[in-house]
């Protein structure tokens, strides 16, 4: 399956970010450098428009740094962000703004991100205010019910006057959905979006944030450690490791089907709630934990936990992203003994 | 077998300026010896408040009513005075792993000083013999003896949860309390603490009462589930009455099972539950979930209903079951 040129939304090629840590005098004039954090090293990837775009891994696999670049909070090292057509990598302060018009962020902690002290009314007029929107507060007002409306908070006008420790953590979650799709995005980084949410509403909040994304036909990159959320979310994700993509495709492809020993070791880990387990202790095809990024091990990056690995796979240079067919990418050279 | 503890009707009210609220009320369960009982329910459920009441040390302003019983290995610790149970109760008998203990290590302090800090405290013993024993239970988790020299910020979320299960295990308590042990770590270092936990219930013979939100990860540790929901026991049954073939009695767990994402199957459209957890200063007359059931009838807001034993080892609290 080729993507077509103008069905994708967001392209990311070859993007970087290192972070070189603070360096001393001494430091600097003996040549001692202090090793660089590679957060994110030289990944590529495709959103197309109208889909749910996952990106999976554990803490410290770049993930969040990822988000964080494509909605241009920090500068990336190398490579280049494409959106809508346009570069957009390095962009003058009047295109950052109006680019983080088309490119919404949800974040993780609704009860971190709402004001406390702004009433639901102020705190969805603000994006409105900062992004010079015309039209007067009767305007305004009638944008705030639309998006509250959209957001299924119903009926509007009786969220309006309320403040954040009023609402429940669905709630917060759906005024900071309804926050970003008051500028008429095109597109949304939802970065963990659930997982401060209670189970018996995190249905909720994925059914409506699905809702909105059909009605507006909207853009989605997920950002998540869960991989289950994922499978029900998304339509296609990647897995990170290390700053890298390991294996990327449609979602049940991947996860019915994993190519990459890494992706194979994170759904063997999932728990799954059925009977008969209590007394069985989980093989995990994996060992150890995840390496540091400022000392990545050469070769293959996960070669020091796979348990596959031959003198091949660290001697050799690191494999790149492969096709087998219908949009399924690894980056394992052994996938097939395997 | 036999019980290592028995609660009944266990009550624990934070008096407020606007009230009590109920956090829990009336709450009755056995744990039998090398047994896992799993407590899940939403946030505000009383899981964690359980768990702090049994160590008797609930956070002002929560007291525990009279009539309430813990009696731990024979002996009601509600009888004891706060001298005792910190003698001879606390960490000696029961011990806890705090939700996010692994992150209230003293950053200042190597882990070697923290571990010998909980030991000398409670036992009479030398640096050197503490050091040996030290070394040894961090053995046990999977550490090498050098972790002791480390500071906390030089570690792992795993390797800091490996040694805050360490020093719960110390005193060679029969009852370990784990509260979320494993929502803040990645899923393989959770799946490697699960493995962890249950190779050490077997070594030392442990009883766990393992709390989590998690039902799915409830399934792969606990002998027997007991779903809480404002305050009260909603069902309490095995693993295998919880999540076999028959399914869940409860509504609550029927629907919070329905609204667990799986890895491993397709599902096209999750269920969620409507609403929010009661106000528990005043909660809903009759059943404290009818106002968010899917199956309510008339009754259901009228009277309580009691928590019945529908088959063997199997209770539920609901109209619509048993008779």
């Amino acid at each position: 399956m080729s993507i077509n040129e103008n069905d994708v939304i967001l392209e990311i090629k070859n993007l970087k970010k290192h972070f070189a840590p603070h360096q001393s005098l001494a430091q600097t004039l003996t040549g001692k450098n202090r090793k660089v954090v590679k957060a994110v090293d030289g990944i590529s990837f495709a959103i197309r428009r109208g889909e749910i775009f996952g990106l999976i891994g554990e803490s410290g696999s770049g993930k969040t740094t990822t988000g964080k670049l494509v909605m241009k909070l920090i500068d990336p090292t190398s490579g280049s962000i494409i959106f809508n057509g346009e570069d957009v990598t390095i962009t003058d302060k009047e295109r950052t703004q109006a680019y983080r018009r088309q490119v919404q962020m949800i974040f993780q902690d609704p009860y971190a991100s709402l004001n406390p002290r702004f009433k639901i009314k102020d705190v969805l007029e603000e994006p409105l205010i900062i992004h010079k929107l015309p039209g007067d507060h009767v305007e305004h007002e009638r944008m705030i019910i639309k998006a509250l409306t959209e957001v299924k908070l119903n009926p509007p006008e009786e969220y309006m006057g309320r403040f954040p420790h009023m609402l429940s953590g669905g709630q917060r979650q759906r005024i900071a959905t309804a926050r970003t799709l008051i500028l008429n995005p095109m597109m949304l980084v939802a970065d963990e979006p659930v997982s401060m949410i209670d189970l018996s509403t995190r249905a909720e909040i994925l059914h409506m944030m699905k809702d909105v994304q059909r009605d507006l036909g909207l853009t989605y990159l997920y950002i998540t450690h869960d991989l289950s959320t994922a499978r029900y979310f998304t339509d296609r994700i990647a897995v990170m490791y290390l700053g890298r993509i390991v294996e990327m495709g449609n979602a049940d492809d991947v996860i019915d089907n994993p190519l990459h020993p890494y992706t194979k070791a994170l759904i063997d880990a999932v728990p799954e709630p059925v009977t008969g387990k209590v007394d069985i202790i989980k093989e995990l095809p994996i060992s150890g934990e995840i390496p540091s990024p400022a000392n990545i091990p050469p070769g293959c990056r996960f070669h020091t936990r796979c348990p596959y690995a031959k003198p091949e796979c660290s001697a050799e240079a690191e494999p790149e992203l492969m096709d087998v067919g219908n949009g399924h990418f690894h980056a394992c050279r052994r996938y097939k003994e395997i | 077998m036999d019980k290592i503890l028995e609660v009944k009707n266990l009550r624990l009210y934070y008096h407020t300026s606007k009230g009590a609220v109920r956090a829990l009320d009336d709450v009755s369960f056995d744990l039998y010896k090398g047994e896992t009982l799993g407590l899940v329910g939403e946030s505000g459920c009383g899981k964690t408040t359980t768990g702090v009441a049994l160590l008797k040390m609930p956070s002002p302003p929560g007291r525990i009513e009279d009539g309430s019983k813990i009696i731990l290995a024979g002996r009601d610790i509600m009888t004891l005075s706060e001298k005792e149970v910190r003698k001879t109760v606390r960490w000696e008998q029961v011990s806890m792993v705090f939700q996010g203990a692994m992150n209230c290590l003293t950053p200042v302090y190597t882990i070697g000083k923290q571990m010998m800090e909980t030991l000398r405290e409670h036992r009479d013993m030398d640096k050197k013999q503490a050091e040996e024993l030290i070394k040894e239970y961090l053995g046990l988790v999977g550490l090498p003896p050098e972790v002791m020299g480390r500071y906390p910020h030089e570690m792992s979320g795993g390797m800091k949860q490996r040694i805050v299960i360490a020093t719960a295990l110390f005193l060679k308590p029969k009852l370990v309390i784990l509260d979320e042990p494993t929502t803040a770590l990645d899923v393989i270092v959770q799946a490697q603490i699960i493995n962890l936990l249950k190779k050490l219930k077997k070594t030392f013979d442990l009883s766990f009462i393992f709390i989590t939100h998690d039902l799915s990860l409830e399934a792969e540790i606990s002998d027997r589930i007991c779903v809480m929901y404002a305050g009260k026991i909603a069902e309490l049954g095995t693993n295998q009455q919880i999540y076999g073939k028959q399914g869940p009695m409860h509504p609550y767990t029927e629907k919070l099972l329905q609204a667990t994402p799986l890895l491993r199957k397709k599902v096209e459209s999750l269920s969620y539950i409507p609403g929010t957890p009661p106000d528990l200063i005043d909660p809903p007359k009759g059943c404290r979930f009818h106002p968010r059931c899917h199956k309510v009838m008339d009754k259901c807001s009228q009277e309580e209903p009691p928590l019945l034993e529908i088959e063997p080892g199997h209770m539920v609290a609901c109209w619509r079951c048993g008779k």
